[in-house]
């Protein structure tokens, strides 16, 4: 008999959705101008038809599973989902971007993630005509069902490293693969486990008895008439892992398999179908580009992670009350009309806004860097077509570090709002758990996190000593070349301000942040240059520049755009707010390197910490508008903590009557376990007037 | 399907690329300048590292405990595994004749909570402190036996920290002698109450005293709840499990709801407090300070928890961080019988600027816990004497540690984790469910933030003390050691010229006692003088408690490795130096991360800062070779692990590989689920293509 709860009672007052209408009474803006202003019309027009759909689908509308089952029940109700998203996109003919959106809705990997994200995009960008033909027509219609395997089990971000083999065979016309070692068992590879009948394999090309390195192949690796592994591969599952459960990540190694030659994906480089001879790639600077908007895209997601997860933490903190604040006691009134002190919501806490306020600033912040970054590759794209590279390189470099600078805000942010919504963040229904370690592979995928900033830095050095070269004039500079000459002129500079007056001024801010990051590049050169001091010494150095830098990046392009142009609505001096908060939080979490550069004076820090905590008063009244703007439906959040209407405990109370062991009284294993000890007891036990046995 | 699926995939007989990870590990240990063994009989002693074995030898041939399903368990399988640990630990304990220290080393390498850890943990410590002798028969011995099995329900569903908040009321019906419980409203569920969910048959309740239509506040009851015949939840309860948790899925954390439920008189723990029989009237407690220093023992004990926690989290990420390789470093390749060999990741500086602090810091917390431990035996001898001197200052030190330190475990695991690279985030690393059942340290036994501001309490009465005069210096007291000191010159300035100058164990206990008492005079300012409220200085708050928290673990560190006589024996002195090194790591790297503190108080300057960060590097450089030697000194057996990467002998891949052939999905060739759900994809344009081939 399942365990229910009393249905007539009420939590305590005050309720959460009187809460939380309180506070969307006390914003000073729409917050729909403000979803419309971040997303648009047409963007949100289709999320809403979207949204229905899933909605109302049988096997997509319901989440209600996802919490309380092992991978067993949670990996075969995935499959199941994947193969209906496959079905609805062609009913309902979705585009990419309409797919996009309902996988993000439905948020949750599925096996055939990399078939779309990774198999079918390389076989568009490395196949032949031929190839396309061939591999990419079916793959398109779900015939064949591909991944992306390039990890092994001892090589991961070093590509050069990695151990399979391609052999070419002219007798045979075929590549014969071959894992060497236990090592070279492909691994992590997403899809692979289970889902997958081909695969991209990058191998060690070899032909004629030479080592080429890594080239893309694709194989077949499971019968298409039953999905038998073929001869010659052992394949499956990598086991569990921290989150993304939902996925089949597997392993395969290859035993003198052979691939005929058309597997070889020969758009940029060939071998001889009857010599073996191979023929180079002709070095392209176009990869680089679509680089930089697969980076604009994450940093635009790293926006949505860190706005999901602020979403709950800000709208159950609203709802949450703990202890009196005795200063400002919170007060409501009762029934009867007087006034009656309550708890006080947690989020009046100065600690919590402090916790949580940053968070809503960056995910803004990451909004403004990624339609700049979208604006800056359109652009870019433009000048390659008419060969001019000028922008490449530093729109490159700056991507690589914001991909890594953004993935980590997000990463930190998740668990940050976990732990601020106190011991109901541990819960799963609290919608924060699964979520942190779903979203986790982030930081290292797409190009771990710390080698990443390495690229960053190696260009901003690189800029450094060719300004001090004369090698940039007006005609080449950048905005990183432009910051880094203006500091080069005034090493010297000291920060200007005097008042909080100044600590509102957008230019000032930024020009701080400027001046921090070139005296970090600065600093670094000379250490190599001049001080010999090795990369590898450098390491944790080099890791701070690409952070200042892209720091940099992030408040000027905020200030840039909330406070040089008009915005709809009453907008203006809220974004201005934000944009301000996330300026101070941002310096005071790293003033030890506006201190140590000699810009920033200690009583000048000492006035940012006064004034961040002054601006976090002045977003208060705002924040649940500055969270329900980002406009995510509760089907997404599956958070009781987090939905839009504040019925925090009785959401809590509704998840838990559905966990399996409260659909019995008595859990398994109380007969083997528990009851032979307590029966040892029975001597002395007594019946009470209800007959019930008691000590 | 026309062949057989039933057939499990196994691995073919490969060797990992050479080196393999047991060479590796062996060059490291080979490196060490120290007698591993020596460090280890020093934290631990003798006596307990042949009990461990001891234990660990019953419990690793215990089917019972056989962690190899752990990772791949469901929640349900979870509870079930569990309760079996339960019931044949209590077998194991009668058969060995165990005493208290070898259960606890049992449940401490069995490593994971399980339903009866609240009847250990929290209801028969209740029950020994908080009752009579008559409540003590009649629940504790039964208790003691595990003819009852019981939990400790406090928190509320809409209530946590806030214990006043609790709205369960226990009201006192004079006519039957009884007291009747109930759940007002939603939110006065019990929440959260680990083994109420499916395990216990009785539970401490804290609820609400009412008698004589007078509201007392919270009290605690032992109340039975299910039936002890068949286990049946008792009639006017509503009892269950909370469902599943970010971690801690073993344990069945439950709700409990009470409508109109009567418990007997003798259900009111009636040690401190007592209500009348027929009359209700009800006596108050008399004060008692000496639960101050019990709070002391129980957070001392969780600082050492903490140096488990990041000793188990180094030992993995460093034994694997010597055996997994990437990329050449160009300026310094790594040889292997003279071969290049792609360079193991601790070489890289950034790597080791991750992960040597974290080693580092499990030491500090071991030398800070072994010093806390020490002055609560003397607060209590000196209690007995009726001397309350120590306990102020030891109790709030205390409350800002436990908050400090846990808070760097779950940190420091998770670097660990994501240190690891790509496989930290496999199960098999061991660190992904560790992290998660870590977690609640920072919620429990005092939430991590509200703790501070007992600490800051405590900072800023003491510097009022100090500035009136009122303060006596004391060995004990380094609070006021360090305040006097600062008011004596506010403008001090740290004296070092040259990287190597803060290799001073001095100039180093003089910066964090400057930069704590700066925080503390700035709080104290800005409240007396400039009428800030608390809530407006919160921030603040939990920086002080930090940075006087920080100078305690600096301090004990330092001071301990000076003054310790039985470290000063000359087999002692390869030690020594390591952990001097390791000690001044500890302080300079925290330094670093706390800089702008420093720099804010005027202390330092930027130059320094600079040469502190070179001083950091270069001590890096100089832990480097001690690395594994300093983890294996931690003594962690690979049961009590269960870790592919970190496993003692290194056999890193051999351990991923074998770990992913017990994975269920890989006992079949082909996947449940794919006749209906992959199939009719492929088979849809069948006659276009190759029968089995495109």
């Amino acid at each position: 008999m399942p365990v229910q709860f009393p249905k007539h009672l009420k939590p305590i007052e005050p309720q959460g959705t009187a809460l939380l209408q309180q506070e969307r009474n006390n914003a000073t803006f729409n917050s729909n101008d403000l979803t419309q202003f971040i997303y648009g019309d047409d963007y949100l027009k289709s999320k809403n038809r979207i949204l229905q759909i899933l909605q109302a689908d049988p096997i997509l509308g319901d989440k209600s599973h996802r919490y309380y089952n092992g991978r067993d029940v949670r990996f075969k109700k995935s499959l199941a989902a994947a193969n209906r998203l496959v079905e609805l996109t062609r009913i309902h003919e979705w585009n990419d971007q309409e797919f996009g959106i309902a996988e993000f809705l439905f948020d949750e990997p599925s096996p055939f993630r990399l078939h779309r994200s990774m198999f079918m995009p390389t076989l568009a960008n490395q196949g032949t005509e031929a190839q396309k033909k061939l591999y990419l027509e079916p793959a398109i219609r779900h015939e064949i069902i591909g991944c992306y395997a390039q990890t092994e089990l001892g090589h991961g971000s070093n590509v050069r490293g990695l151990e399979t083999t391609a052999t070419y065979q002219p007798e045979t016309q075929t590549f014969v693969f071959n894992s060497p070692t236990l090592t070279s068992s492909k691994w992590w590879i997403g899809g692979l486990g289970v889902a997958a009948n081909h695969a991209i394999v990058m191998a060690r090309l070899i032909s004629q008895d030479k080592d080429h390195g890594p080239h893309p192949f694709v194989v077949q690796i499971r019968n298409l008439e039953n999905h038998e592994p073929l001869e010659g591969v052992i394949v499956g599952d990598i086991g569990p892992k921290f989150g993304f459960n939902t996925v089949d990540n597997g392993f395969i190694l290859f035993k003198d398999f052979h691939v005929p030659h058309i597997g070889f994906l020969a758009r940029y480089s060939s071998i001889d179908k009857a010599t073996g001879e191979y023929k180079t790639p002709p070095n392209s600077k176009l990869a680089y580009g679509t680089m930089v908007f697969v980076r604009a895209n994450i940093v635009l997601e790293s926006r949505v992670v860190l706005a999901r997860a602020a979403t709950i933490a800000i709208r159950y903190s609203a709802v949450r009350s703990q202890g009196s604040n005795t200063s400002d006691p919170k007060k409501i009134t009762a029934p009867d009309g007087s006034m009656k002190t309550v708890e006080t919501p947690v989020l009046d806490y100065t600690m919590q806004q402090y916790r949580l306020f940053p968070i809503i600033a960056q995910a803004y912040a990451c909004h403004f860097t990624g339609q700049e970054m979208h604006r800056m590759y359109y652009e870019n794209q433009a000048k390659m077509e008419r060969g001019d590279y000028s922008y490449l390189a530093d729109l490159h470099a700056s991507s690589s570090g914001l991909k890594s600078l953004t993935t980590t805000l997000a990463v930190n942010a998740i668990e940050d709002c976990r732990r601020a919504c106190g011991g109901h963040g541990f819960s799963l229904f609290s919608g924060l758990g699964q979520f942190y370690q779903d979203y986790l592979p982030k930081v290292t995928w797409e190009g771990d996190n710390y080698l990443l900033t390495q690229q960053t830095s190696r260009y901003l050095l690189k800029t450094l000593r060719s300004i001090r070269l004369g090698k940039i004039s007006q005609k080449n500079s950048t905005f990183s070349s432009s910051y880094i000459s203006e500091y080069l002129s005034n090493p010297q500079a000291k920060c200007p301000f005097n008042s909080v007056q100044d600590l509102n001024n957008p230019e000032a801010l930024v020009s701080a942040f400027k001046f921090r990051a070139a005296f970090l590049i600065d600093k670094a050169v000379h250490a190599i240059d001049v001080d010999q001091i090795s990369w590898n010494d450098m390491l944790v150095d080099i890791y701070r520049i690409s952070r200042a830098h892209c720091q940099l990046l992030m408040v000027s392009n905020f200030v840039q755009a909330v406070f040089n142009n008009k915005k709809p609505g009453n907008l203006g001096p809220v974004l201005q707010r934000v944009a301000i908060l996330f300026c101070l939080s941002t310096l005071d979490q790293e003033a030890a390197d506006f201190l140590t550069s000699g810009y920033l004076a200690p009583e000048q820090a000492m006035m940012v910490k006064q004034h961040l905590i002054q601006i976090i008063k002045t977003i208060r009244p705002d924040v649940v508008a500055l969270v329900d703007a980002f406009d995510f439906p509760d089907y997404l959040l599956n958070s009781a903590l987090g939905e839009n209407n504040g019925d925090v405990y009785e959401k809590m109370v509704a998840m838990t009557e559905k966990e399996p062991m409260n659909q019995f009284k008595v859990a398994d294993g109380y007969q083997e376990f528990i009851r032979p000890l307590i029966h040892k007891g029975k001597d002395n036990w007594k019946l009470d007037k209800n007959g019930i046995a008691r000590l | 399907m026309s062949f057989n699926n039933n057939v499990a995939t196994k691995f073919p007989n490969l060797k990992p690329r050479g080196p393999g990870g047991e060479a590796l590990l062996n060059a490291e240990r080979a490196k060490t300048s120290f007698d591993i063994k020596e460090l280890s009989k020093f934290m631990y002693t003798e006596e307990w590292l042949i009990k461990m074995n001891n234990v660990l030898q019953v419990i690793s041939n215990e089917p019972a405990f056989d962690k190899s399903n752990r990772y791949y368990q469901s929640r349900t399988d979870k509870i079930a595994t569990g309760l079996w640990k339960d019931k044949r630990m209590i077998e194991l304990a009668r058969e060995h004749m165990w005493d208290e220290q070898d259960t606890r080393l049992a449940n401490f390498l069995y490593d994971q909570s399980t339903p009866f850890s609240l009847h250990y943990g929290m209801f028969i410590p209740t029950l020994m402190s908080q009752t009579t002798n008559e409540q003590k028969k009649l629940f504790l011995e039964p208790a003691l036996k595990h003819k009852i099995i019981g939990c400790y329900a406090q928190t509320e569903l809409g209530h946590g920290s806030n214990v006043q908040g609790l709205e369960t009321t226990a009201t006192y019906i004079p006519e039957t002698n009884e007291f009747e419980i109930h759940s007002p409203t939603l939110t006065a569920s019990k929440w959260w109450i680990g083994g109420l969910g499916k395990a216990a048959n009785h539970a401490i309740v804290m609820a609400r005293l009412i008698t004589d239509g007078k509201d007392l506040g919270p009290h605690p009851f032992c109340v039975q709840i299910r039936s002890l015949e068949d286990h049946r939840p008792l009639h006017g309860i509503t009892v269950g499990d909370i469902g599943p948790k970010f971690g801690f899925n073993a344990t069945d954390n439950g709700f409990i709801m009470f409508d109109h439920y009567r418990v007997p008189h003798v259900s009111f723990l009636a040690k401190y407090s007592q209500v009348k029989p027929s009359t209700g009237e009800y006596s108050k407690p008399p004060n008692a300070k000496l639960s101050y220093g019990t709070m002391v023992y129980v957070r001392a004990n969780i600082v050492m928890g903490v140096r488990y926690a990041l000793a188990k989290a180094t030992t993995i990420a460093i034994r694997y961080s010597t055996i997994r390789q990437q990329f050449v470093d160009a300026a310094n390749p790594k040889k292997w019988d003279n071969q290049v060999i792609e360079t193991p990741v601790l070489d890289y500086t950034m790597q080791q600027y991750r992960l040597l602090p974290i080693v580092a810091s499990a030491y500090a917390c071991f030398f800070t816990g072994r010093e806390m431990l020490r002055l609560y035996d003397l607060n209590q001898e000196a209690m007995q004497q009726g001397n309350f001197n120590l306990l102020a200052d030891l109790h709030a030190s205390s409350s800002g540690l436990k908050s400090l330190t846990t808070t760097m475990a779950v940190e420091s695991i998770e670097e660990c984790r994501r240190a690891c690279g790509g496989h930290g985030y496999s199960n098999f690393s061991g660190l992904g469910q560790f992290y998660q059942d870590y977690l609640p340290n920072v919620t429990w036994e005092g939430d991590n933030y509200i703790l501070t501001q007992q600490t800051a309490r405590y900072l800023l009465k003491t510097f009022r003390n100090v500035v009136a005069g009122k303060a006596e210096p004391s060995e004990y007291n380094q609070t006021i050691t360090y305040l006097t000191q600062y008011l004596e010159n506010p403008t001090s300035k740290c004296p070092a010229t040259k990287p190597t100058d803060f290799l001073n164990p001095e100039l180093i206990l003089s910066a964090f006692g400057f930069r704590a008492a700066f925080g503390i005079a700035k709080l104290a300012e800005q409240i007396d003088r400039h009428g800030r409220t608390w809530n407006s200085m919160l921030v603040e708050i939990s920086r002080i408690s930090k940075a006087h928290c920080q100078f305690m673990l600096v301090r004990n560190f330092v001071v301990t490795l000076q003054n310790d006589p039985s470290l000063s024996t000359p087999q002692f002195k390869p030690i020594v130096n390591v952990l001097k090194t390791l000690a001044y790591l500890f302080a300079l790297h925290t330094m670093e991360k706390e800089l702008s503190e420093f720099l804010l108080s005027g202390y330092l300057s930027p130059e320094q800062s600079a040469m502190l960060k070179e001083q950091v590097i270069s001590l890096l450089e100089q832990v480097r070779p001690q690395a594994v030697g300093l983890v294996d000194a931690f003594a962690l057996p690979d049961y009590y692990l269960h870790s592919a990467l970190g496993r003692y002998d290194g056999r890193v891949y051999e351990s991923m590989t074998k770990m992913a052939e017990a994975e269920p999905l890989n006992h079949t060739l082909v996947v449940d689920g794919y006749e209906e759900y992959i199939k009719p994809f492929i088979h849809q344009n069948k006659d276009k293509t190759a029968p089995s081939k495109l």
